[in-house]
């Protein structure tokens, strides 16, 4: 895999103004957002995902663009087969944790699918296959939004600040789970921390954005 | 004594239940339409389609005779293409209780979709949903409750109808005569007994609709 970001985004709200500016490439199968809060690393993981329309600039994902502002190229998000585990993790909570993960699936003989059974079975979720959102536990949500973000198959998954809300104990038990997850699905990603911990424990490349730029790889 | 209440009490139901519907797929669409994001354009287009609401219903009913008179522009190319003639008709009534009851569904549905949480809408994105089922399978099912708040208060509205009403579908006995006309009817005609009947009737129907709205919504609390 290899991730090419080039871009730029003025963002005004009232009377402040942000400028993004953000230049980097990566190949490596973990690639870290890391900087203080502010700095623009949400913004450019939205960018990449195609949530975020940049004023101009480049994003390539193997030599493909998903974005260029001199080419007219704009892939949508839904077509960019990128996962995104959100902050808060945006489970739907209209929905229960089966129907959650079996969300990108074809509505059409998904109850079928062993995708589902499967990705339940891998994240320890199959006893609260029937649970609604609201009544799991902050790791147990967290494994939701990975596993369904993984059902819809991406080639790249991005993941903002994936430990931040959780404690201790758990924030080591979900870098290992990463990992591993990492080693056996193949699957690239990009993370968001402002944890030198976290640095430490992925490995990986390092991205330092400050004040939406980039300080230093 | 019963059947002199019943035949305008139908009627009205029969006008509220379809100007409801009628204002619920327009008032959706249009709060759909205007979007997540804030502009003066959008602004001033929730205030235009507002205007029912805060117009005199018979203002909003001498515009609509204006528009679906037989001579007026869209009177005249209904009657010259499919013999339709709306006033004096009871879907006459049903159009002029959709257009004033349309602002309240809107300004509910508008109101729902903007408290939507919109990471919701973008995970759904980046789950390989386009914008049409993002709307139908996120947004929708989680701002029903005040969709729902906004129809009821519409139906509510409906059933209520009077000036533009009048104005437009007239005041015929037995065709375009809701209970709120035949009311009045009574009240002028100095038909006392009719009048107390009618009003009962009237009563009886918005404690129900209360009651049901009380129902539906509270049921809707707890599956949401």
């Amino acid at each position: 895999m290899r991730l090419e970001v080039d871009l730029a985004k003025r963002l005004a709200a009232g009377a402040r103004e942000f400028r993004l500016d953000v230049r980097f490439a990566s190949e490596a199968d973990v690639t870290i957002l890391f900087g203080p809060s502010g700095a623009g690393k949400t913004l450019t993981l939205h960018a990449i995902a195609g949530l975020l329309r940049p004023d101009r600039g480049e994003i390539l994902l193997d030599g493909g663009a998903l974005f260029s502002s001199a080419q007219r190229v704009d892939v949508p998000a839904r077509r960019r087969g990128i996962g995104f585990v959100f902050q808060d993790y945006a489970l739907f909570p209209h929905l229960t944790v089966w129907d959650n993960v079996a969300f990108s699936l074809p509505r059409k003989g998904r109850r079928a699918d062993p995708t589902v059974t499967a990705l339940l079975d891998e994240f320890e979720l199959a006893e609260c296959a029937g649970a609604y959102p609201h009544e799991l536990s902050g790791g147990q949500r967290q494994r939701v939004a990975l596993a369904r973000a993984l059902a819809a198959k991406p080639r790249l998954l991005l993941l903002d600040e994936p430990f931040a809300a959780l404690d201790a104990p758990l924030r080591a038990r979900m870098r290992a789970e990463l990992l591993r997850l990492r080693a056996r699905s193949g699957i690239p990603m990009v993370l968001i921390t402002h944890d030198p911990e976290d640095v430490s424990a992925l490995g990986g490349a390092v991205i330092r954005l400050v004040d939406g730029r980039v300080a230093g790889a | 004594m019963a059947g002199d209440a019943l035949t305008p009490l139908v009627l009205t139901l029969k006008v509220a239940v379809l100007a409801t519907l009628l204002a619920a797929f327009a008032g959706v669409a249009c709060a759909r339409a205007l979007g997540r994001r804030r502009s003066f354009a959008r602004d001033v287009g929730e205030s235009l389609l507002t205007l029912p609401l805060v117009l005199p219903p018979t203002v909003l009913g001498y515009y609509l005779l204006v528009l679906l008179g037989r001579r007026g522009p869209i009177g005249a190319w209904l009657d010259a293409h499919f013999g339709v003639r709306l006033i004096f008709t009871w879907q006459g009534a049903v159009l002029a209780a959709a257009i004033a009851a349309f602002p309240l569904i809107l300004r509910a549905s508008r109101a729902a979709f903007l408290a939507v949480d919109a990471e919701l809408e973008n995970a759904a994105r980046t789950l390989g949903l386009g914008e049409g089922a993002v709307f139908l399978r996120v947004t929708l099912p989680l701002a029903w409750r005040g969709v729902l708040a906004g129809a009821l208060l519409a139906f509510a509205r409906a059933l209520g109808e009077f000036g533009a009403t009048l104005m437009v579908a007239g005041n015929l006995p037995g065709r375009t005569q809701t209970l709120s006309l035949a009311i009045y009817d009574a009240v002028m005609a100095g038909d006392d007994a009719r009048a107390e009947t009618l009003v009962l009737v009237s009563l009886g129907v918005a404690i129900v609709v209360l009651v049901l709205a009380a129902r539906l919504l509270q049921g809707n609390a707890r599956a949401a």
